[in-house]
């Protein structure tokens, strides 16, 4: 029974470490080591925006004008707006961000190491990053107006520190 | 009666039922194959509001298939 109960115990803390993910008040983890070889922004103190995209993702298409306005308004004052695709084809992912034509960065997580390090728990997701590199809000989908009014309150007061 | 394979069968069932978040599934940023348009509930305006229909007359059910972004469960 004692070896029974190790066995469960072990189990379970294994399938736990497993769901580990990052959350608001962790530092963000370096996105150079989870996307080599992507050509990435500095982003040290910048407050960063990280959003997890793909090009089947009608919610996340939605979403890239209201980036567009934030990188226009914010990218002069400190902002940093970065948009992981998780396409499997890379094809798809470069004909989505040719059509879109945005002005932030757009990199391809084409092994999707970063989306499984962050394991987004819907697309889309983004993570707003402050100026110290603490993850400070985590949005999970995108409602449009409201959302981006929530993005912009929350980059204004990060920028404000 | 030793009481432990049964203890051990009701654990290890309880672990690995469906319930368990920590089981390989498809993640959300896996579901591109999912979101193709063949799996779209309202590829066919017709034929989705004839089944609609079906289901509100005869099964006294309506509503529930508004999920946004086709069969990848996005947002």
């Amino acid at each position: 029974m004692k070896t029974l109960t190790t066995a469960f115990v072990t189990v379970l803390a294994t399938l736990s470490m497993a769901s580990a993910k990052p959350e608001v008040g962790q530092t963000m983890p370096k996105l150079a080591t989870l996307l080599p070889g992507a050509a990435l922004p500095a982003t040290t103190g910048k407050v960063v925006l990280v959003d997890f995209w793909a090009s089947w993702c009608a919610p996340c298409k939605a979403s890239f004008p209201c980036f567009s306005r934030l990188h226009q308004k914010y990218s002069g004052k400190g902002l940093v707006i970065i948009g992981i695709g998780v396409d499997d084809d890379p094809a798809k992912h470069q004909a989505f961000a040719a059509k879109e034509k945005v002005p932030f960065t757009l990199v391809h997580d084409a092994q999707h190491k970063a989306a499984a390090f962050f394991s987004p728990s819907t697309m889309p997701s983004s993570y707003l990053v402050d100026r110290k590199g603490v993850i400070r809000y985590i949005h999970t989908g995108f409602k449009g107006a409201k959302t981006e009014e929530e993005y912009t309150k929350e980059i204004e007061e990060l920028l404000a520190k | 009666m030793n009481p432990s394979p049964f203890l051990a069968l009701a654990l290890l069932g309880g672990l690995f039922s469906s319930c368990s978040p920590a089981l390989v599934r498809v993640q959300p940023y896996e579901r591109g194959n999912l979101a193709g348009p063949l799996l779209s509930q309202d590829r066919d305006p017709l034929q989705k509001a004839m089944t609609e229909h079906a289901y509100f007359s005869r099964e006294a059910s309506f509503g529930g298939g508004g999920v946004g972004g086709g069969g990848c469960g996005c947002n």
